[in-house]
């Protein structure tokens, strides 16, 4: 394992470095329109069904198999996987987004409504505030996602820390296989420690306080 | 100033909520809708801030068709005090005091100054501005809950069920509190509530709803002495019919003179001036005779050690009445709050009057034997006291 590291030490940081970014882009990209596209459905409530349908229909294929499919379109590389994992971040922020948007109290909803508040105003001030845990935590859930199935994206020559597990498997070096799962995880624990700590940066200090 | 005009309301399936409603409040009038559920009183309400659009009929604010105005800047501009207590968690005390002047756009330096201001016509302290909503019980966030409600001056305010979730206690106190804020500011107050005794003791007008359709609409008296069909009757009670009856004396016939002290005199006076009196309470008051608070004989006893100055040994929470309110009311506080009597003052805070446990023998009497010969000679025994008392104090 030592031999692992000192023999691969630049490589080490490189794949990290890929992996880590590969599974970012693709969280941020699942953040920027899962958030938004959650809000919507929690206003659009038929629509919603089919909206959530669909999301977890995709979330059900392999993720092989979307790679595999991507390649025909968008060849290999970076991008057919950072879009392959965009796809999968999307359920779990999605829904936690509309879950969280729809459990805020009705009757907080309906007394900013009766104070005079617009829709927007409602959202911006009630409604998004008082759901943001439990969106975040659909954040924090896709992000480890993202990084375990990373790992999966150097099979489409997305490079990351999957290429020392391939690699190993390949070669048969059990050191490289053992090597590249222990860094993955390290990274999805890593985080996820951080994104608790963003979440609790994040949470309106009232909903902290306990009497 | 609010004209209701043939107003139903019709939910789908034909359901009719309100049914041809047609009342008009004036400006400054505390009205409550009183109902049992279904009765059509929230609907009613709610057809005022327009949360609830009406099927037919108009409601005119001043003269103006509210249908015409915009529901936002409708909304604003009327309170609203939510059942439960629907206080924003995430927002501090101040924030949600100021809500809707912070929709209205108001600087921060005029928010600050609302905030400050109101949240003393609760006796709350400032530093509760800062604290969130979970840091306080429930009695306090109603409170807050009412200052929302006054936070952008406000003319009208609409309450729903707002103290049903509270202990009867807290409750007791929040009605007195926000009847005196209503008295004070002069606002409109549309108030719903299924609760008759808190309709009798808080509302200028009743409006008594029952499937949709307005039963009667008048004053508590009119309604507890004449009341309009045999489910009114039962809704009020026959308890409380009877309980009414002598009750139309309000608490100016029946108060004793009584034994007051000026602030700036000694413990020592107290005591002589409780001796000569044979009382255990005085009442202090200041040069103008503004009540200030009270000392009674054991509050004396513990001071007498530590000061000399009956500024520094009064008791300042003291619960009073004010002149005009129904005998019955002012007994029913005394009992509550297990007093021994009750101080009655005028509108500027005067100390004028007394009503005693006394009074409550006399109307226990009253309602058993309640004929014009008892009244008269209860009378007469407080003319009595009142000449004795006076007699006392020259």
């Amino acid at each position: 394992m030592i031999d692992f590291i000192t023999q691969n030490g630049g490589d080490i940081v490189q794949k990290t470095w890929e992996h880590f970014y590969i599974s970012a882009i693709a969280l941020i990209l699942g953040i920027v329109v899962a958030v938004p596209l959650g809000i919507l459905l929690s206003k659009l409530q038929r629509t919603a069904k089919i909206v959530l349908g669909i999301t977890s229909v995709l979330q059900t294929l392999p993720s092989l198999a979307i790679l595999a499919i991507m390649i025909p379109f968008l060849g290999v590389g970076k991008i057919p996987a950072i879009i392959a994992l965009f796809i999968y971040t999307l359920l779990p922020i999605l829904n936690n987004t509309y879950i969280g948007m729809n459990s805020v109290n009705s009757g907080l909803k309906s007394a900013g409504i009766s104070m005079g508040m617009t829709k927007i105003q409602s959202i911006g001030m009630v409604e998004l505030p008082l759901a943001i845990p439990v969106i975040m935590s659909g954040i924090r859930l896709s992000a480890v996602y993202a990084i375990s199935w990373a790992t999966l994206a150097s099979y489409i020559g997305a490079g990351g820390l999957g290429d020392f597990i391939f690699n190993g498997l390949n070669l048969y070096q059990p050191e490289f296989i053992i090597g590249g799962a222990v860094l993955v995880t390290i990274l999805a624990l890593i985080t996820d420690f951080i994104l608790s700590k963003v979440e609790k940066w994040a949470t309106p200090r009232g909903l902290k306080i306990e009497r | 100033m609010l004209k209701i005009e043939n107003l139903s309301k019709v939910y789908r399936g034909g359901k009719k909520a309100v049914d041809d409603m047609n009342i008009e409040i004036e400006r400054g009038e505390f009205v409550a809708f009183i109902g049992t559920s279904g009765s059509g009183k929230t609907t009613a309400m709610r057809m005022i801030n327009r949360m609830i659009e009406p099927t037919k009929g108009t409601i005119y604010l001043e003269g103006e068709d509210l249908a015409k105005k915009n529901p936002v800047a409708l909304r604003r501009s009327i309170g609203y005090v939510i059942q439960q207590i629907g206080l924003m968690p995430h927002m501090t005390i101040r924030e949600n005091i100021t809500l809707v002047p912070k929709l209205l756009k108001w600087t921060k330096d005029k928010k600050d100054q609302t905030a400050e201001r109101l949240i003393e016509l609760v006796n709350l302290p400032q530093s509760y501005l800062d604290l969130y909503p979970a840091q306080l019980s429930g009695g306090q966030q109603q409170r807050i809950g009412v200052l929302r409600a006054l936070a952008a001056d406000q003319d009208i305010i609409l309450m729903d069920e707002p103290f049903g979730a509270l202990d009867p206690i807290t409750r007791d106190t929040l009605q007195d509190l926000m009847k005196d804020l209503q008295q004070r500011l002069g606002k409109t107050v549309i108030f719903v509530t299924h609760d008759m005794d808190e309709a009798i003791k808080l509302a200028d007008r009743i409006c008594i709803m029952h499937s949709g359709q307005v039963i009667q609409f008048d004053t508590p008296d009119n309604i507890l002495s004449n009341p309009a069909n045999e489910f009114v009757r039962e809704f009020i009670g026959s308890h409380r019919l009877m309980q009414e009856k002598p009750s139309a004396k309000i608490v100016d016939d029946v108060m004793i003179k009584p034994i007051s002290i000026t602030l700036e005199k000694s413990i020592n006076d107290a005591f002589r001036l409780m001796v000569t009196k044979r009382v255990d309470t005085l009442f202090v008051v200041d040069g103008q005779n503004h009540l200030k608070g009270y000392i009674d004989v054991e509050g004396l006893t513990k001071a007498r050690h530590t000061t000399s100055s009956i500024s520094e040994a009064v008791e300042k929470d003291v619960f009073y009445v004010s002149n005009g309110t129904k005998l019955q009311d002012s007994v029913r506080r005394i009992l509550k709050r297990n007093l021994k009597h009750i101080p009655v003052v005028d509108e500027e805070h005067r100390l004028i009057g007394l009503v005693t446990r006394a009074n409550i023998v006399d109307m226990v009497y009253d309602t058993i034997w309640g004929d014009e010969e008892i009244n008269e000679d209860a009378n007469d025994i407080n003319l009595e006291q009142q000449s004795v008392s006076n007699k006392q104090l020259n």
